[in-house]
């Protein structure tokens, strides 16, 4: 099976040097979908931001390498690398309220990519958006296009922002908390929607949450990330059985069931927490001679 | 329709302004010291004279008798007739008008230009040594007055450089006959481009001491709110779809971060048209600002009260315009 997003190595930093990811390697195989969880603060965003180049002004890469279909991005010309990300992948972002600019109508929000980045027809982009949005349930959808974001619901804006992403046929997608916004009966469409969409376009799917739950729904295998630093990368099955990690055994444990809804929640036991960052703080050790 | 009902609001508010101008400067004008007529007479007048020149001019009535006179021909179109002058006052003020539009509307146009490219380049090379050249060149340029401006490019393209007029408005050999008083207008319309080209000659130095303080403004709020919009969702979803940060900034971001710039554009703009009182008489201009300082030297009251009118009606004309373009770019207003 053929690694379609290889990351390796990947180190980012803050300005004044404090790590913010610590040599990070990940695969996402063609067609499938890799879940990336964690605390909030772990990082795990800051993965995907790297990867669409899109990472916040004051990180900066300081090593590694990114690799999409077989191209180190690291290694190209800025402007090139820019269009190269554009035309085969696409971010499914976290909050459908903010990432639609508010003053432009939905239509161009979806085709101008096509016509300016990929040098589409204006017809074929219009009929491909029409079609899209038809494909994410999006009653009347040439209403819609015609629609300001501040005119539709959440749920509604974020299934344009999904059929936004599948619109150019990206093979890789990643999804940034894309249900965490929402509220909790638009999640679960939302999420099947994705799932739905990835295996029927066959895209390879980054899927960063920090919702086990989520992740065992709709992922084929995860890692794990603890303060920018993987702890374990698996299959899902493998995962659910028999984590590896004592982080992964009590990250496992602490997440909420059904079946005991009075129950007091578990948190992550100290000692685990140690161990952890008792790791992390040998890596930085390992790296900084 | 909802737009013309806010409009009708608006107009009726402004009648109310305009009318409580008209009470403050009515009263002002006649409370402070200075004889209009006293100014009319050579010296040597008898006190006889006198009275019977203030009869003429209604003088001798009260404040309040001579506000009702004066509003009930004002009602009509009628604004009173010069003292200087002794020209409807209507007439002289609507001759110098387009002048003084024309003059502000190039500076407001410099302000723009000027102050846009700044914040675009700003937002560009943001957190750099160009942004902060940029915020240290408009701070000069905003801790300066415009009369100071005024000083200072004539100083460089009148004296130095002598490559402008620095007196007029146009060269009387140029003078074609003009049908109206909008020169530069109707020089462009006309297609007489030496003629546009000598206007401009004229104009651009009041034009630049009046339109960059303006440039500073918008330069430094436009980019401050460029750059906050800069960190919002929708504009990292576009750079990650392929576009250039230039695309990004002018396509997303520059539509959006506009809104809060244009409502003070509008404020300062009034405050450029009134800077051109005293650039106007600084440049000899034959524009309403110059015209309101003789009005105020011969105490032509007739006339100050005109002018003042008339750039109050202006203001709120400029106010209302500013709003309802602010209507028309920010679509979650316009169905409100």
């Amino acid at each position: 099976m053929s690694s379609f997003l290889s990351i390796r190595n990947l180190n980012v930093k803050l300005a004044q040097g404090t790590p913010i990811l610590r040599s990070v390697s990940l695969d996402v195989n063609a067609a499938q979908v890799h879940g990336l969880v964690g605390e909030s603060g772990a990082g795990k965003s800051m993965i995907g931001k790297a990867v669409l180049g899109i990472l916040p002004k004051a990180l900066h890469i300081t090593g590694g390498e990114i690799w999409l279909d077989g191209t180190d991005l690291l290694t190209l010309p800025p402007s090139e690398r820019r269009k190269r990300i554009g035309a085969q992948a696409a971010l499914i972002p976290q909050d459908p309220l903010t990432a639609l600019n508010p003053s432009k109508r939905i239509g161009p929000q979806i085709t101008r990519r096509l016509v300016d980045i990929l040098g589409w027809s204006k017809a074929d982009a219009l009929d491909r958006a029409l079609e899209l949005l038809d494909e994410v349930h999006i009653p009347d959808p040439l209403r819609v296009m015609r629609n300001y974001p501040h005119e539709l619901s959440g749920g509604m804006r974020q299934r344009i922002l999904i059929a936004s992403a599948f619109a150019a046929e990206p093979k890789l997608i990643i999804a940034d908390e894309p249900t965490t916004a929402l509220d909790a009966t638009v999640q679960k469409q939302i999420l099947r929607l994705i799932a739905q969409m990835q295996k029927r376009h066959g895209t390879a799917l980054l899927f960063v949450t920090h919702d086990l739950g989520v992740v065992s729904k709709v992922c084929d295998s995860l890692s794990v990330l603890y303060a920018g630093k993987l702890v374990e990368q698996a299959q899902m099955r493998r995962f659910f059985m028999s984590p590896i990690h004592p982080y992964s055994a009590a990250l496992l444990a602490a997440t909420p069931t059904y079946a005991d809804p009075t129950g007091s929640l578990t948190p992550v036991p100290q000692s685990v927490i140690d161990t952890v960052e008792q790791e992390v703080a040998q890596h930085d050790m390992r790296h900084q001679s | 329709m909802p737009l013309l009902r806010t409009v009708l609001l608006r107009l009726i508010g402004t009648a109310i302004t305009l009318f409580g101008v008209a009470v403050i400067v009515f009263v002002v004008i006649r409370v402070v010291p200075g004889n209009p007529i006293a100014m009319m007479l050579p010296p040597g007048a008898t006190e006889a004279d006198i009275a019977r020149l203030e009869a003429l001019y209604g003088f001798d009535k009260s404040i309040f008798e001579q506000f009702v006179i004066w509003l009930t021909g004002v009602v009509q179109g009628d604004f009173g007739t010069s003292i200087s002058a002794r020209q409807p006052v209507s007439h002289l003020v609507l001759n110098r008008l387009p002048a003084t539009l024309e003059l502000s509307m190039l500076a407001l146009t410099i302000a723009v230009l000027a102050g846009g490219s700044m914040a675009l380049l700003g937002t560009l090379y943001r957190d750099s040594k160009t942004e902060g050249l940029i915020d240290v060149t408009a701070g000069m340029a905003l801790s300066i007055p415009d009369f100071l401006w005024g000083l200072v490019l004539i100083l460089i393209f009148g004296v130095l450089w002598p490559v402008f007029h620095i007196s007029g408005r146009i060269s009387p050999s140029l003078n074609i006959d003009f049908t109206t008083n909008f020169y530069l207008i109707e020089a462009l319309v006309r297609l007489r481009f030496d003629v546009v080209g000598d206007l401009i000659a004229h104009m651009f130095m009041p034009a630049l001491a009046l339109g960059i303080p303006l440039a500073a403004i918008i330069s430094q709020l436009l980019k401050q709110s460029l750059k906050e919009t800069m960190h919002l969702d929708y504009v990292t979803l576009a750079r990650s779809k392929g576009y250039s940060e230039r695309n990004v900034i002018l396509r997303e971001a520059l539509p959006n971060a506009i809104l809060p710039t244009l409502t003070l554009v509008g404020v300062q703009f009034t405050f450029l048209i009134g800077g051109t009182v005293i650039i106007e008489r600084l440049f000899s201009y034959e524009g309403l600002g110059n015209m309101a300082i003789d009005a105020v030297i011969n105490r032509d009251l007739p006339l100050i009260q005109g002018i003042v009118i008339l750039f109050a009606l202006l203001f709120t004309l400029i106010n209302l315009a500013v709003d309802m373009l602010y209507t028309v770019l920010n679509p979650r207003l316009r169905h409100a």
